[in-house]
């Protein structure tokens, strides 16, 4: 079999993996500081359309991501609001989120649907992009990719190697500790909850912006969930994260080219194949205790408060 | 969930200067509901541009109501009989999910009449009605079996059911005819709608040789990635010219006006019955957006042609011999496959490399 196909589909899956690595991301950092935030859907919905709105209006790139990002950022601020302060139901709010960020988004895109523009253009790095095979794979992506890469990177080395890091971690491992000792509890949650929301708005925004430049309807078409499937399936681990995120890329991808090629394997299994594996690692963390306290953090979805 | 009543100006006005007399002729009401959105630019869009045409082309006579996004199940049922009880006279339910809520509804209220789309249950006071879109696509055989040069016609499909593999048979019994080394690839991404997927079967099949991308589901995504890649596209639904100019060689369009407008006027007149419609090119039911500029004309011409004769009866896209890929006859030759085969269709003919998902 030749392997012309390859770099195609290589470059196929890192556009499919990249709005997941940044939703995904997102909302470990969530997570591990003890929130569940079951809203990713509607603020990826909602930075896609914040995005896909300004890229029309003003032509210009960076203000749609950043606008993307900002989005995400005020249904975070909402989600926030509500369960940190106001105590309410994690699961309750961010499913609600997710309804009230696809319903808003699509009164706001009302006027967008059937407009498009030319998209985030790929980045040419001279002579690198040039080389056969590893350039067009490594360099000749649009920037945004490679802001994923290194968010990961920053992420995974804030998490594990600072002290902001330790702080987060210890907010969700036992938050009453981490407020007995004089640590906000409140803006600590606040920070990470709103970190999570510009990353889904990027993820959203990706989407609209470069992955596929139109708005339509509820375009996220269920990548939330799966960025929050991947947070689990990564058992809360950056880089583990990323890795989900290309697999689950890489087998949705590798089934159309599968197919494609006439290969005979049954799409639908295929298609199935990212769940099944985020079950079984549910299953296999929730088996060994000791393991499962050392990967979810304690105080996930739980509410807190002083008088507790 | 929306609901708007547009009553024209004119008509109020109307109704208020003649007073108490007008309102022995009443106004039809004509309500519609949508599985999606209006804003989908696909499907519901299209339902709701023949309910704008019944407005522009029956004016005072009806008032037309729409309800979009109904999920099919309980809500349908609460919005028909809703639609049922406040007064409307004719209510189309436009999806196939919708048929046994708008059976019920059709028991209940036997004075109102139902159309429902696609479904195959009918009553007295219930029509059916659907679209012979594989005449379309039998036109845009012609035209992509000329146009490919590696000979290789990408197609995105949605769901193994037979509406679509009856499109994939019509594009390529059409494109052979006039390529007789034309292949089909065939991805099959097991949704109606979702753009990333659609956009990445585009590239996959692009990337597998494919110069013209068709596809079976509802975004625009496919039209985009074939502009950007340089390669022909096919839209669908609705004209989707705007996603790709150069790549756009022309769109199937749904187009329900001239039912919905015939339909409500029988009403108005008192000749509505219960029928079960199943209507192509002739009566304008599918149509075709405007053949970009860059298909040579005597292309352009056979296309014209073909659309011509379908429309006239003289050709029939699936007329034998057709043999299925095992090479069993399934159409003997010069006779036309009939409604039940079309309707049932679950094979590829013979020609066309893969098997279709279980």
């Amino acid at each position: 079999m030749s392997v012309d196909w390859l770099i195609p589909a290589l470059l196929t899956i890192v556009t499919a993996a990249t709005p997941l690595v940044f939703a995904a991301v997102g909302e470990v950092v969530v997570e591990k500081a003890g929130v569940l935030n079951l809203g990713v859907e509607g603020m990826m919905i909602i930075g896609a359309i914040a995005a896909f709105g300004t890229a029309i209006s003003t032509g210009n790139e960076v203000l749609a991501i950043l606008a993307g990002a900002g989005a995400g950022v005020l249904l975070a601020v909402i989600f926030g609001v509500l369960t940190v302060y106001l105590q309410s139901n994690q699961v309750a709010t961010g499913l609600a989120l997710t309804i009230f960020g696809l319903g808003l988004s699509a009164l706001i895109g009302h006027s967008y649907v059937g407009k498009t523009f030319g998209g985030l253009a790929k980045l040419y790095i001279p002579w690198l992009s040039d080389i056969p095979v590893i350039g067009p794979v490594l360099f000749g992506h649009d920037a945004l990719v490679y802001l994923s890469v290194v968010s990961v990177a920053i992420v995974a080395w804030v998490l594990t190697r600072t002290r902001t890091g330790l702080l987060i971690r210890a907010v969700g491992e036992n938050h009453d500790a981490a407020h007995s000792i004089g640590y906000s509890v409140t803006m600590v949650r606040m920070g990470a909850i709103m970190f999570g929301g510009a990353m889904a708005g990027i993820g959203g925004a990706y989407l609209s912006v470069a992955y596929t430049p139109l708005w339509v309807e509820n375009m996220t078409a269920g990548r939330g969930w799966i960025a929050l499937a991947l947070v689990v399936f990564a058992s809360w681990k950056p880089w583990r994260a990323f890795f989900g995120a290309y697999l689950f890329g890489g087998i949705t991808i590798i089934q159309l080219y599968a197919q494609g090629m006439g290969v005979e394997v049954s799409a639908q299994f295929l298609s199935m194949l990212p769940y099944i594996a985020t079950i079984a690692v549910l299953v296999v963390i929730s088996r060994d205790s000791a393991r499962a306290r050392l990967d979810a953090p304690a105080c996930l979805a739980k509410n807190f408060h002083t008088s507790a | 969930m929306t609901f708007k009543s547009k009553l024209g100006t004119a008509a109020a006005a109307f109704i208020l200067t003649v007073g108490v007399s007008s309102a022995a002729q009443a106004q039809l009401k004509v309500g519609f509901v949508y599985v999606g959105p209006i804003g989908d630019h696909g499907w519901s869009y299209e339902h709701n541009q023949g309910r704008l045409a019944i407005e522009k082309a029956l004016g005072d006579k009806v008032i037309t109501t729409y309800v979009e996004k109904v999920p099919e199940g309980a809500d349908a049922q609460r919005v028909i009989s809703k639609l049922a009880s406040s007064g409307h006279g004719l209510i189309f339910t436009t999806s196939f999910g919708y048929m046994n809520p708008t059976l019920r509804a059709a028991k209940r209220f036997p004075k109102v009449k139902f159309e429902h789309a696609t479904g195959f249950k009918r009553a007295a006071n219930m029509s059916t009605y659907s679209a012979r879109f594989y005449e379309g696509r039998y036109v845009v055989g012609k035209i992509v079996g000329n146009m490919t040069k590696s000979n290789v016609i990408g197609y995105i499909a949605s769901f193994p059911i037979p509406e679509v593999i009856r499109g994939i048979n019509a594009t390529y019994l059409s494109a052979r005819s006039v390529n007789p080394k034309v292949k089909i690839k065939i991805v099959w991404v097991s949704t109606w709608f979702d753009p990333g997927k659609e956009a990445d079967a585009a590239k996959t099949l692009i990337d597998q040789g494919a110069d013209v991308i068709m596809q079976h589901t509802d975004s625009p995504a496919p039209v985009q990635v074939a502009q950007r890649r340089g390669v022909w596209a096919v839209g669908q639904a609705s004209d989707m010219t705007n996603f790709g100019p150069k790549a756009h060689l022309t769109s199937i369009i749904d187009d329900w006006a001239p039912y919905y407008i015939a339909r409500t006027k029988a009403v108005l007149d008192g000749t509505w019955k219960s029928t079960d419609t199943w209507d192509g090119f002739k009566p304008g039911m599918v149509q075709m957006s405007a053949y970009n500029k860059a298909i040579p004309a005597d292309v352009v011409a056979l296309a014209k042609k073909t659309r011509a004769d379908i429309t006239a009866g003289k050709l029939f896209p699936f007329t034998g011999e057709i043999k299925d890929q095992s090479g069993k006859v399934r159409v003997k030759a010069g006779e036309k496959a009939n409604d039940g085969v079309l309707a049932g269709m679950n094979f590829y003919v013979q020609g066309i490399d893969g098997v279709i998902p279980k």
